[in-house]
């Protein structure tokens, strides 16, 4: 069976180039870049290089770079690591569609007795900016808003947001997670303070981050221990992990216009196909502020996990906003924030292409969906009852 | 992923019985598609008043038109007698297991049951009738009281993937917590826990088995009246302890060892256990 691989959201494949580039790290070039001794300082020179793609990836400079762990390391750090600075302020702004690596710790923190602002959405994903205007007071420690959704892909205008939070004098931080890569990001133009990535969404492997803390901007450790990155982030580097990132981003600066072009021109093809094909499908989210990349999609009167488990069945790849395949009861809040209905809710899911995405593999969804969604509609009971309410039967 | 079984997946892959039966002698509705499945069964009787043909539609994940497909199975030929026996647990048994998480696609399935029988005995069964504990999922007293009775469930974790109840906002725990200690002590009345079989023990598993009963039934009761006790060592069949709180200066201290602590140890662990006291 082949595998058509459209989750790119939850994580990539590592590109050839990346793990070519890690495997001399592991045992030939072992030394850690902290040693005196040579073996060591010529570590030190490839994680310095790496640093170097990674800040010109990001159009920053080497020193706002923070390696670390993974994008929810990055992002507790980035919260934590600003609320640890200005512990007389005691207010937190973030929305109501974060990715849990943000919205459980605002949660966590709201329990903790910080007084925490979850901005709302409109039915397409959008923030209400006088919303946000109206919530930053003097007491506002940092506004933490993400960059592109996960789920759907709508792009937040980070930019202005920055503006507004800025003007206001409060340290802005967006979990860039799923937009580095797929759009273009420039810290030196940007009004962005700090700046979350993980390296697995853009084909370096699982267990890298990269957190961008401008120059100038207050922040506390959130691993405390060693002198490494500057002070901002104890822990041996990781070497093998660094390099590959490195190359990843590098490729991905390479790649950004494909993304934009090839990318999206299978997934506009993949999405108008398939709501040509299936009657009763929504997109979800706005349709032009959205991440080249993803298409979240609703099948109204079916549920997730099933449509997805008989795609699994056929070597197809996706996931689901559902309430079922994540194990808790009700379906993605994403979606709940936006006031998709329960029709749509249970039965969205999201396609997520990369560059190694091609039109055949468009084709065999397209060609294998429709009679998936037609055979559990034919055993659900919402569909004939919503079929004889239209008077088609 | 979710580890489903073989069977699981063919009822998925497979349904049997899928549809609606024309004029059925009875018929049920659970679920909504707000929470996330639903369950439509109707069933027709032979002139023997059994269960001649039963269809589904079900709207859900792949274990809940699994339970669908496997429920129309299992009650196919029974009298409604027969049929009204059938637990979630059968279900989940007749597809070799479902995942713990996953178990409240079997109760639906029970539930759709039981509301096809009463429908054919014109019967009504109304979620006015009983309290709403679960608002979100909107789940009544009685179907948790059943599914932890039927279930012998022990935490709200448990009543949430049985039932749904408190699987959204959370505010129903307390009154779940509260229907697991009403059934709790109504089944204890009903049966008193057997007593567990002595039988030849490990060195290791007798340790372990005096502290699990130390902290179970003794220390308890103990701090109760504000004492309590350390294990201190165990050689063979003696235990050594020490008392502690005010047990520790209590006249009745050694009544308190023989006749509780050693008492309850022989009861649990093994009948030669003895009981010593060390002092500090």
């Amino acid at each position: 069976m082949k595998t058509v691989y459209v989750d790119n959201n939850a994580t990539t494949r590592v590109a050839p180039e990346v793990l070519e580039v890690m495997v001399p790290y592991f045992s030939e070039y072992y030394g850690n870049p902290s040693s005196m001794h040579f073996f060591g300082g010529q570590v030190q020179k490839k994680v310095d290089e790496a640093r170097g793609k990674v800040a010109e990836f990001l159009g920053a400079e080497p020193s706002e770079i923070v390696f670390t762990s993974c994008g929810t390391e990055s992002d507790n750090a980035a919260i934590l690591g600003t609320l640890d600075s200005f512990p007389e302020k005691r207010h937190l702004i973030s929305t109501r569609v974060e990715h849990p690596a943000v919205g459980n710790i605002s949660t966590h923190l709201g329990r903790k007795g910080y007084r925490v602002t979850e901005l709302s959405v409109d039915r397409e994903g959008r923030l209400d900016l006088d919303e946000l205007r109206e919530s930053l007071t003097d007491q506002t420690t940092l506004a933490t808003i993400m960059y592109a959704n996960n789920e759907t892909g709508v792009i937040f205008p980070i930019e202005e947001i920055g503006e507004i939070v800025k003007a206001r004098g409060v340290p802005f931080h967006t979990d860039a997670v799923q937009a580095a890569g797929k759009i273009p990001l420039n810290m030196k133009k940007s009004k962005v303070d700090i700046l979350s990535i993980s390296g697995h969404k853009l084909h370096a492997p699982k267990g890298i981050g990269v957190l961008y803390i401008r120059k100038g901007t207050k922040f506390s450790p959130f691993l405390i221990g060693g002198h490494q990155e500057k002070g901002r982030r104890g822990g041996t580097e990781n070497v093998p992990y660094i390099i590959g990132l490195g190359k990843a981003c590098e490729l991905a600066q390479k790649h950004l216009n494909e993304e934009n072009t090839k990318v999206k021109a299978l997934r506009d093809y993949l999405e108008a196909k398939l709501l040509e094909k299936i009657p009763n499908t929504l997109v979800n989210g706005e349709l032009v502020h959205r991440l080249p990349n993803t298409t979240s999609l609703s099948f109204e009167y079916v549920e997730g996990e099933s449509i997805l488990l008989l795609l699994s069945d056929l070597g197809i790849c996706a996931s689901s906003g559902s309430a079922c395949t994540s194990g808790s009861l009700e379906p993605s809040h994403v979606l709940r924030a936006m006031g998709v209905p329960f029709t749509a809710a249970h039965g969205s899911i999201r396609f997520s292409l990369s560059i190694y995405s091609t039109k055949e593999e468009m084709d065999y969804i397209i060609e294998h969906l429709p009679p998936i969604i037609q055979r559990l509609r034919d055993i659900s009971p919402f569909w004939k009852d919503y079929l004889r309410a239209q008077g088609k039967v | 992923m979710w580890d489903y079984t073989e069977k699981v997946k063919d009822h998925f892959l497979n349904p049997r019985n899928v549809g609606e039966i024309e004029n059925p002698d009875g018929a049920g509705e659970v679920g909504s598609l707000a929470c996330g499945d639903a369950l439509r069964l109707s069933f027709k009787l032979d002139e023997k008043k059994r269960i001649k043909d039963a269809k589904f539609k079900t709207f859900g994940c792949a274990s809940a038109i699994a339970s669908s497909s496997a429920l129309t199975e299992i009650i196919k030929g029974k009298t409604l007698e027969e049929a009204a026996q059938v637990t979630n647990q059968d279900i989940a048994d007749y597809l070799g297991g479902l995942p713990e998480e996953k178990m409240h696609c079997s109760v639906m399935g029970r539930e759709a049951l039981e509301a096809a029988i009463a429908n054919y005995r014109g019967q009504k069964v109304t979620k006015e009738d009983f309290e709403v504990i679960c608002n979100c999922f909107g789940v009544t007293d009685r179907e948790i009281f059943k599914a932890v009775r039927e279930n012998n469930l022990k935490t709200v974790e448990q009543v949430t993937y049985y039932t749904k109840a408190g699987g959204g906002c959370g505010q129903c725990h307390p009154k779940i917590e509260a229907i697991i200690e009403k059934v709790k002590k109504e089944m204890e009345k009903e049966a008193p826990p057997p007593k567990p079989e002595k039988k030849k023990l490990t060195n290791i598993q007798k340790i372990k088995l005096i502290e699990e009963t130390l902290g179970r039934e003794i220390i308890p009761a103990l701090k109760a009246d504000g004492g309590d006790l350390d294990l201190v060592d165990i050689e063979g069949n003696k235990v050594l302890v020490a008392l502690r709180g005010k047990c520790s200066f209590c006249p009745s201290s050694e009544f308190t060892l023989k006749q509780y602590v050693e008492s309850k140890l022989r009861e649990f662990v093994s009948d030669d256990i003895e009981v010593e006291e060390v002092r500090p």
